[in-house]
């Protein structure tokens, strides 16, 4: 699948473009098919995003998982600061980035 | 401590208010992401893996309490309780708000700091000797002159869009704490055969995707044409600097494929010119510089005698304390290195960040440095206050006492923050220290510089490394190069790539049998670099692969 993914302009978080909106979880993201040049265009120029990109991913029972390791970093979060990241309480998490 | 002047003031006020309205202007839509990328980046702001990352300028690594106190207030206010000081003796906050910048500018303006020049083709942060102005083995303080050259690249009109970046190192010891020949001009201050004092030229080193030593320009500069000099370097870079390829622009490109004769040739002539013009500075305003380096008033009459009976109070003195120029003053160097696990090499919290500062301003005249190897400097501190402090750190889980030992290790934030990066630098730096945390095992190996980078921009200077550790990218896999034999000191000298690369766990094993061989085969009073230099790298490479 592919899915887009970006930067909030205020915040600088890490959102994926889940169809209408931007969220903080990967696991909301939606697969854009071949429509992710317009859905950048667009919302880059209304600012709710900042340096959008699409990317390959994969979605399975687990969720969905982006296909290179930076794109799961961000979606988790330091990989060394499991208390920032978005799954503070599971101590697998870093586990689910390699 | 360098004291901003109404001049120095006003440029950095100013500067807040331009960024305040840059970010407006951004926010609300007048502004486009093309366009004010550029001035974020200017200011420091960078866009990194998770958020916004700022980078705050340390001149030459030196701060007041008053200013370390609040980079640990910007830590709790604006980020999330925590800095990292980086390998440039800078300090990175990783999670910064873009409409939060302004402020946190202000915040710093308030206390003579900024972000200016911290990114950008332009000439970066000046660094130094952390043991500046303390140490017996220096000639003079070099800190006045890096500090004339800060204010002469400070928004130096002819300067800000380089090729490429530029870093500028100064020292004044025979002991090269600051990498001096791997910058792009490194100044060692000298005496010559007069006596006097003046500057010897080293240009273009680096480290980064194509490392070099930089080779003696001139070995002699007079105090009274060093900015002429410098901005005859600069120009000739600048003129024929590449812009095509970003891969070789920096200087040392310029200078290897022109040969350091050449390149001589063409900086003398634009020298000769430029003293037509009288530019420099009148050696006055040297001299105004100066008086803010002087001395502290250390006591006279003290004992260098401590009281070793504590055994991790001995064992800390003897690995994070060194000489000092006055009788009973000690350097005291904190480590941010804690063993294993415990922490990020670098990362301090808001409260150690003020604990610091605190310590500082109870022991070490206010001031403190940011060292390239990510550590913390107290430079003047009574020996017999030491046991004190130590109990301060001990309080603030500060008291690692591994400086220069193998879990002293340099590692730049790599793929956990850095966008640019291959692979993590982190978690491979804590696995080295967890496997030779045991005080026994680290003091057996004695001092070993281990550096890594997450990419070949090499900010975790691998190069330079007893050993060095590069991550590379090997099919989306996370995938890391071993390197020997790098040194950054007087000996400067660069690492070789052992053989084929290492997975996470494999690098670590791969460490462990270079240090094993090193124990098995040093001779009398040899560091592991010394060993390696004698033996070479083929038994090395056989106990590793084979
Ligand atoms: S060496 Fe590479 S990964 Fe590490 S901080 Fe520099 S650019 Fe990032």
């Amino acid at each position: 699948m592919k899915i887009v993914t970006g930067n909030d302009l205020k915040t600088g978080a890490v959102t994926w473009w889940d169809g209408a909106a931007w969220s903080l979880h990967v696991n909301d993201a939606m697969d854009v098919g071949d429509h992710s040049a317009d859905i950048i265009a667009r919302e880059e120029a209304a600012r709710r995003v900042v340096s959008a990109y699409v990317i390959d991913a994969s979605s399975d029972v687990d969720g969905i998982r982006p296909a290179h390791i930076k794109d799961r970093i961000r979606a988790l979060g330091p990989t060394v600061r499991l208390d920032l990241s978005l799954k503070p309480a599971d101590p697998a998490a870093g586990t689910w980035v390699i | 401590m360098y004291v901003y002047d109404q001049y120095d003031q006003a440029m950095v006020d100013a500067r807040v208010a331009e960024f305040r309205d840059q970010t407006r202007r951004r926010i609300e839509g007048t502004l486009s992401e093309d366009k004010f990328r550029p001035l974020r980046l200017q200011n420091g702001l960078y866009l990194q893996l998770h958020a916004y990352m700022l980078r705050v300028a340390v001149p030459y690594g030196t701060l007041s309490s008053a200013q370390m106190r609040v980079l640990g207030d910007i830590a709790d206010k604006y980020d999330r309780g925590y800095g990292h000081f980086t390998t440039r003796q800078n300090i990175q906050y990783n999670w910064i708000k873009l409409e939060d910048a302004p402020d946190i500018l202000a915040d710093l303006a308030k206390v003579e700091m900024h972000a200016i020049q911290t990114s950008g083709n332009c000439i970066r942060n000046i660094s130094s000797d952390h043991y500046a102005g303390a140490t017996p083995d220096e000639i003079i303080d070099p800190r006045p002159y890096a500090e004339l050259l800060r204010q002469w690249s400070s928004f130096h009109p002819e300067f800000l869009a380089l090729p490429r970046k530029f870093k500028i190192a100064v020292i004044a010891s025979e002991t090269d704490r600051a990498a001096m020949r791997l910058h792009d001009i490194g100044i060692r201050m000298v005496h010559n055969d007069a006596g006097e004092i003046g500057c010897a030229f080293y240009v273009g080193g680096g480290m980064g995707r194509t490392p070099m030593i930089a080779p003696l320009l001139n070995g002699f500069v007079p105090l009274d044409h060093l900015i002429t000099y410098a901005e005859a370097a600069l120009r000739v870079y600048n003129r024929y600097g590449r812009r095509d390829n970003k891969y070789k622009a920096r200087i040392k490109i310029l200078v290897h494929e022109l040969g350091i004769d050449e390149y001589r040739a063409q900086v003398e002539a634009e020298f000769a010119h430029l003293q037509t013009q009288g530019i420099e500075p009148p050696i006055a305003e040297l001299e105004r510089i100066k008086a803010y380096f002087v001395d502290p008033t250390f006591e006279t009459g003290l004992s260098d005698a401590i009281d070793l009976s504590n055994a991790d109070f001995a064992r800390w003195v003897r690995a994070n304390t060194a000489p000092h120029k006055a009788p009973g003053y000690a350097i005291a160097t904190i480590s941010l290195k804690p063993l294993g696990k415990a922490g990020i090499p670098g990362d301090a919290t808001a409260d150690q960040i003020r604990t610091m500062a605190d310590l500082a301003k109870a022991y070490s005249f206010d001031e403190l440095r940011v060292t390239h190897a990510q550590n913390i400097v107290l430079p003047h501190v009574k020996k017999a206050d030491l046991f004190a402090l130590w109990q301060g750190l001990v309080a603030a889980d500060l008291a690692t006492a591994n400086l220069d030992a193998i879990t002293d290790i340099i590692a730049c934030p790599g793929l956990d923050y850095c966008s640019l990066a291959n692979a993590r630098s982190i978690p491979v730096a804590q696995k080295i220290s967890e496997r030779f945390a045991a005080s026994a095992k680290q003091d057996a190996i004695g001092e070993l510089k281990l550096k890594i980078s997450g990419c070949i921009n090499a900010c975790g200077h691998h190069h330079a490394g007893h050993i060095g550790i590069l991550g590379v990218d090997r099919k989306g896999t996370e995938n890391y190069q071993l390197l020997l034999g790098g040194s950054e000191g007087a000996d400067t000298s660069l690492a070789t790539i052992v053989g084929p690369g290492f997975s996470e766990d494999g690098i670590v094993d791969a460490i462990e049998k270079a240090t094993n061989l090193y124990l098995a085969k040093r001779e009398d009073g040899e560091r592991f670099l010394d060993t390696y230099r004698r033996i070479g790298m083929a038994p090395f490479k056989e106990t590793i692969y084979g």
